[in-house]
């Protein structure tokens, strides 16, 4: 099996047609739940993950075996999302109700004023998309700091200081519209 | 359990793990059982054959440049026109 797993990793690096869509197929689930995860509307999720996988397709040639495939894919996907966020503008990344679609319920809601929660959720739509794109998998998503290092391509101080940053400036742009968290 | 979980990634500062809080209750996770309505793989068919007839029909321009230069020799010296067409 894992004599299979290689041989398909080593035929993608040389291009071939049918390893793609081998490792397309075994990954798509997977990157397309990572998007989602990012940039919070299905539809777009679906575009990112074709544009992630189309990124991995002209890679080829540098694709690592050894590193395994999944990790690479990650990587390439949250900086396919990434740039997705960057030409976002922010207005049209705060419609609550996309966002309640296909988001889990979580036990504090009621326990937070609508008016709040969506003042909060259009002060997070106006952080940079790198502070958004950190915040959202390390704190919303709770992804262990490492994994969301790997995927950024950073180290997990770096995840840490800009969590940090995000959330001061959370706090701050909320104080400003007279919110105190 | 958020709190605790929280402490490593704010550096245990208050205002921080309060504003996290909020956050998650602003922005509920989306958690890990979200697929794709579709298979998604047709687009992607889709997309490699855009991207290759885009690649097939673009020209470079300096085979632009080079037609073009040839059109305004042969308006310039059009004695030499047999001359190219039986290089070409």
């Amino acid at each position: 099996m894992q004599d299979d797993g290689s041989s398909v990793l080593d035929k993608f690096r040389q291009g071939d047609e049918d390893a793609f869509e081998t490792l397309f197929r075994m990954h798509q689930r997977s990157v397309y739940g990572w998007v989602l995860r990012i940039v919070r509307d299905p539809g777009a999720a679906e575009d990112v993950t074709v544009e992630a996988f189309w990124r991995m397709h002209r890679a080829h040639a540098r694709f690592d075996p050894a590193r395994g495939f999944e990790p690479w894919a990650r990587r390439i996907a949250t900086h396919a999302a990434l740039d997705w966020l960057r030409r976002q503008k922010p207005e049209d990344n705060i419609a609550p109700e996309m966002w309640n679609s296909v988001a889990a319920p979580t036990a504090g809601d009621a326990a937070v004023n609508a008016e709040i929660r969506n003042k909060t959720a259009q002060a997070f739509a106006r952080l940079p998309a790198k502070l958004r794109v950190t915040a959202t998998l390390a704190v919303v998503e709770e992804r262990p700091q490492k994994e969301v290092a790997e995927a950024l391509g950073i180290t997990v101080a770096a995840v840490k200081l800009r969590v940090f940053r995000a959330l001061r400036l959370l706090r701050k742009d909320l104080s400003e519209m007279g919110i105190k968290p | 359990m958020t709190e605790e979980r929280f402490q490593g990634t704010v550096n245990s500062d208050q205002h921080s793990v309060r504003m996290a809080q909020l956050l998650r209750e602003s922005l509920p996770p989306i958690g890990d059982s979200n697929d794709p309505e579709r298979d998604l793989w047709p687009a992607m068919l889709r997309r490699m054959d855009e991207q290759t007839m885009h690649r097939a029909a673009s020209i470079p321009w300096f085979d632009w440049a080079l037609a073009g230069g040839l059109v305004a020799f042969a308006a310039i010296a059009p004695r030499t026109i047999p001359v190219i067409l039986y290089y070409l």
